[in-house]
């Protein structure tokens, strides 16, 4: 009968500065408090087996396990506790390592005091605590994915073939995504046409995926297991039941506009269908521009060519809800606009690429079919200057961070154009070359001693016209040399940056963003592909920038931990959540205003929390003026009781 | 099967002792040799030019000398001419329109076939007679002489032609051990004297004696042994220099590595010292070698 | 100092010819320095190897067949040993000496030295030296 206290010493980490033994017999005189017991390492599995035993032998009602950080081991002295017939929650953590033992070194005698008092208190909330059993929530086997690159298509494959229903969500018409620009893939040289639309085809034609391109995900709310999502299905004027995209509307439409997947270096019309390639293969309108949508009459050229009748300028757009029982984030990244670089012309100067505008222009599929032209006048560039770290490795003006695939994809670039300008330069200026993938440095070496690309170890200070040409001024800190080259083409390797509008889907995922708005994980080294929101994972350069490899291999990580996540049929989620206490309650709602999860809501006069949805934030017990609400074992009752024993 | 023996130039002068050593050891370990007939000179230093076939002419005539005369390995004791040998050889093996040009130059040789193998002394001790039977045959060891092992460069490298590691060998070592004499380790064992340098700018030479022989002898070494000419010279004449530079220098006898094993296998009267600027007699009294 | 380079000086008949004499693929040096950490003549030169090969990579031609370090190299091949990309720099400076010796620019002058040295040297060494150092 009565409690039990485990104060633990974690090796010299508390017992380094906590006096044990003083704190045991003080400890000892605590109210209720039947049995304290120390060792070295409490986590330990002998230290796991006396607190078995004292439970036991002792027929203890509660424990409190005074150590580290519940974060740490709450759930290892939970199980112990559980398994020799004590209910999980009448185990309490006094955290006496990071809260005393820690920042208290120098005064080891108030630490020790302090120590006490966290214990005390604690057996002050175990007086409160009550029994509670997990609740258990049938999940949803449904997964969706966000984004339709690389990551997500891998994503949603392996989901579907583990046999789980896939939603996978793109916002532009066309899924794909950045891999579909490329030229070819470093280290092997692949050309992502005939790697990429295989699984393009795939995914789009699986039998257990919904494929919902041209939308986007407008609102989430429930919690892990049940989701259920509100996707807005943008309006394409176009009946895609019937478009067969043949593209006769295109030829038709008079309206150029620069084409966003050819990054500018070609036009596309109003009507149109993203990429030859492009899954599915059917056309939007883009109604901003069309002459008939903007003026509502005229034109319509396009509708008159469509051999399918196809186009119909409605608004087709529409919302739809999805339930699903996790979600897959993979959102993917963009690159610097080289407006941002006024050193480099600030996107004035016509022969300063971006390294996505030149891959556009080595792909044989490209604007100009593959071939290297100056976009000035069309001619071939015969020295051509690459500058590595654009806004990457820049504290001080753009981002602190490395972007991670611009060494390889420079590289990759400059022996391309090697390969296409076989008499032209190639020159890199780069500050440190990170190769560290398989085949990789071995890729560099081949770069530099067989292509003869010309590697400079520095920055480039400006890039500017002179005549025709392009005058770069940089530096080669081996030589200890200021260079200067007249170069007919630059190509800059700006930034990787998260993809546009992945704060606002954050914010609707109740999930964090990190250093730079890349998707924080939930742990960088051990956790790395699920976010803190249990049920929504990570894949691809969403949460960083990476090459393929990387981001296949993620994806595929996270698609199987969501599948693992779902197989149980069953969520468990802890107990510890809203319950209103209905004589009290007055109906006035101010909780369910407080209230971020849609959790609780008055019902018949009577504030209802929706225990599915409850995070047992507490925000509903702050906002209630009656205390109707409480948290289940942080009653204000235990808390009152806690603090009166610290102050006491 | 009998050896060539290809002296080269210095073997036969500033070298004397050098070679009387060596051929009276071999003699006793039981080395089958002759000289080889009508040799010239091997060009001392290797062309690193690729497209100088004329600087090979020298090494290909020597070894299709030896392979007419009926000789299938050729022994060598000069680094130098080692070095330049095997590789002229490895280059002809391996390129035979090379080969094929630098025989039509030799018009009065026949054609050189690449049948000839170029072997230093060193490892015909080491991988033929093998120091356990030098051991054996060892009637005055070499007992409580300390002495630190000088490769120089062009028995280790380039690697292709390495008889040893090319940084860290040890062949001397085990020899002298096999002697009964204790060999002194010294990072500068496989480091450059300077070689032809000696010529013109015998102050960077110097510079390279005394940092070579002053870590031999900071290591405890009292004598250091080589199996090169140029070695020798560099490390032996131009210590004159060195005490010049340094007035608190101690000079240090310089000894070719087969008059130690002349002198452990009892041989007498080979060792020419006189041709030695240190003179190591002194040294060698105290420890009753001669 | 300021370099303008293009691709026909980084590729000058100069650079052409000391690769193709020497052999060497300059170009899959990533400037490691091993060489020079190695090289036992560092010490004595005005332009050390790794820096030999860099300004041949940029093409500055000129200022490495104007250095000294060419000719107090003693290729003694350390720095090929100890190369992780296999270049042979002693061949490589080796060429630079050619393209003075051949133009019969000889860089030892046997007059200058005093005949009494000249007499103690060994043959060795004079033939060595000559090979190396006149045309």
């Amino acid at each position: 009968m009565g409690y039990g206290v485990f104060i633990c010493h974690c090796g010299q980490n508390i017992a380094g500065t906590i006096d044990i033994e003083k704190l045991v017999r003080k400890v000892s005189g605590i109210r209720g408090v039947t049995h304290v017991e120390d060792y070295i390492f409490m986590c330990s599995d002998p230290g796991q087996e006396r607190i078995k035993k004292a439970i036991k032998e002792k027929n203890l009602e509660g424990i409190v396990v005074a150590a580290c950080s519940p974060s740490l081991h709450e759930e290892t002295f939970r199980k112990a506790a559980e398994s020799v017939g004590l209910n999980p929650y009448l185990v309490e953590i006094a955290n006496i390592r990071e809260w005393s033992a820690w920042p208290h070194q120098a005064e080891p005698e108030e630490a020790t005091m302090k120590a006490f008092k966290i214990i005390e208190s604690t057996v002050e909330k175990l007086n409160g605590d009550k029994p509670l059993e997990p609740l258990r929530l049938e999940v949803v086997r449904r997964v969706m994915v966000i984004g339709g690159g690389i990551a997500g298509i891998q994503a949603a494959l392996d989901v579907a073939e583990a046999g789980i229903e896939v939603i996978l969500v793109e916002r532009s018409p066309s899924i794909g995504g950045r891999m579909a620009q490329l030229s070819e893939t470093f280290p092997t040289l692949d050309c992502p046409q005939c790697i990429l639309t295989p699984k393009m085809t795939s995914v789009a034609h699986h039998p257990l995926v919904k494929l919902l391109a041209y939308s986007e995900v407008e609102e989430v709310s429930g919690s892990a297991g049940n989701f259920k999502v509100k996707v807005r299905r943008k309006p394409t004027y176009v009946d895609w039941n019937k478009c067969v995209g043949c593209g006769l509307c295109m030829e038709a439409c008079p309206v150029e506009l620069p084409s966003e997947f050819e990054m500018g270096l070609a036009h596309r019309k109003a009507i149109y269908i993203q990429f030859p390639q492009a899954v599915p293969n059917k056309a939007v309108i883009d109604s901003e521009n069309c002459i008939r949508m903007k003026y509502g009459r005229g034109c319509g050229l396009c509708a008159q060519k469509c051999p399918a009748n196809a186009i119909t300028f409605e608004d087709n757009g529409k919302a739809e809800e999805y339930d699903v029982g996790a979600i897959i984030v993979a959102t993917g990244l963009e690159v610097m606009d080289k407006a941002n670089f006024a050193e480099y012309g600030a996107g004035e100067l016509k022969d300063v690429l971006t390294g996505l505008e030149f891959e556009r222009m080595l792909a044989p599929s490209g604007p100009t079919g593959g071939k290297v032209v100056r976009p000035s006048d069309g001619r071939v560039p015969k020295e051509v200057v690459f500058i590595q770290c654009v806004g990457s490795r820049d504290p001080e003006n753009w981002n602190p961070y490395c972007s991670k695939i611009c060494c390889m994809y420079t590289a990759k670039q400059a022996l391309l154009y090697k390969h296409a300008v076989p008499g032209g330069q190639a020159y890199i200026f780069y500050i440190d070359i990170r190769a560290d993938g398989k085949g990789y440095e071995e890729f560099i070496h081949r770069a530099m001693a067989e292509e003869g690309v010309i590697y400079l170890r520095g920055r480039v200070g400006r890039v500017y016209q002179e005549g025709d040409k392009l005058r770069v001024e940089g530096v080669d800190t081996i030589s200890g040399l200021k260079i200067v080259i007249d170069a007919d083409m630059v190509v800059l390797a700006t930034a990787a940056v998260p993809s546009s509008g992945v704060e606002e889907l954050a914010k609707k995922l109740r999930i964090q963003l990190g250093e730079g708005g890349w998707l924080k994980e939930a742990h960088l080294k051990l956790r790395p592909l699920e976010t803190l929101t249990s049920g929504v994972f990570i894949a691809g350069a969403a949460q960083y920038p990476k090459d393929i490899t990387d981001t296949v291999s993620q994806a595929s990580g996270a698609a199987a931990k969501a599948v693992a996540f779902l197989s149980k049929g069953y969520v468990v989620r802890e107990p510890l959540i809203a319950v209103v206490n209905e004589d009290i309650c007055s109906g006035c709602g101010n909780c369910e205003e407080a209230c971020s999860y849609q959790a609780i809501k008055v019902v018949d006069g009577k504030a209802n929390v929706d225990e599915s949805l409850c995070e047992g934030c507490g925000s509903c017990t702050a906002a209630c003026p009656s205390g109707a609400v409480q948290l289940k074992n942080y009653d204000k009752r235990q808390i009152i009781k806690m603090v009166e024993s610290i102050v006491g | 099967m009998v050896y060539a023996y290809y002296p080269g130039c210095t073997l036969k002068t500033h070298a004397k002792g050098f070679e009387l050593s060596a051929m009276a050891s071999l003699e006793k370990l039981g080395v089958k040799y002759r000289e080889l007939e009508k040799w010239t000179c091997c060009g001392t230093v290797y062309s690193l030019a690729s497209d100088d076939a004329m600087r090979q002419v020298a090494q290909v005539r020597i070894l299709t000398r030896a392979e007419s005369a009926g000789y299938r390995r050729m022994l060598t004791l000069c680094s130098m001419c080692y070095n330049t040998l095997k590789r002229a050889n490895m280059l002809v093996r391996s390129d035979p329109e090379r080969l094929e040009t630098i025989n039509m130059f030799m018009d009065d040789e026949p054609d050189y076939k690449g049948s000839v193998e170029v072997k230093h002394l060193l490892e015909v001790l080491r991988d033929e007679v093998t120091f356990d039977k030098i051991r054996s045959m060892v009637s005055k060891p070499l007992r409580g002489l300390r002495i630190s092992a000088y490769y120089g460069c062009l028995l280790l490298r380039p690697k292709t032609v390495s008889i040893d590691s090319s940084i860290n060998p040890h062949v001397m070592e085990d020899l002298l051990s096999s002697l009964g004499a204790e060999p002194i380790d010294s990072p500068e064992k496989a480091k450059c004297c300077g070689a032809y340098l000696t010529v013109n700018r015998k102050d960077l030479v110097a510079g390279f004696a005394y940092e070579i022989l002053s870590a031999a002898r900071r290591r405890g070494a009292e004598l250091v042994v080589t199996s090169c000419p140029l070695c020798f010279f560099n490390l032996d004449r131009r210590q004159e220099e060195v005490s010049r530079m340094y007035e608190d220098y101690k000079p240090i006898p310089i000894l070719y590595v087969t008059q130690l094993l002349a002198l452990a296998l009892g041989i007498r009267d080979v060792y020419m010292f006189n041709l030695h600027y240190v003179d190591p007699t002194s040294l060698l009294k105290s420890k009753g070698l001669l | 100092m300021q370099l303008v380079i293009w691709r026909s000086k980084i590729h000058s008949p100069e650079v052409e010819k000391i690769i193709e004499l020497s052999g060497q693929n300059v170009y899959s040096c990533y400037q490691c320095g091993m060489c020079t950490a190695s090289c036992p003549s560092t010490g004595n030169m005005d332009i050390p190897p790794n820096m030999i090969v860099r300004l041949i990579q940029i093409g500055m031609i000129g200022k490495v067949l104007d250095s000294r370090s060419i000719w107090v190299c003693t290729s003694c091949f350390t720095c090929f040993a100890e190369c992780p990309k296999g270049i042979d720099i002693a061949s490589l400076t080796e060429a630079l000496r050619l393209y003075h010796l051949r133009r019969n620019i000889d860089h030892l002058n046997l007059s200058s030295i005093p005949h009494g040295e000249l007499l103690e040297l060994p043959v060795i060494a004079m033939v060595g030296a000559l090979r190396k150092f006149t045309a």
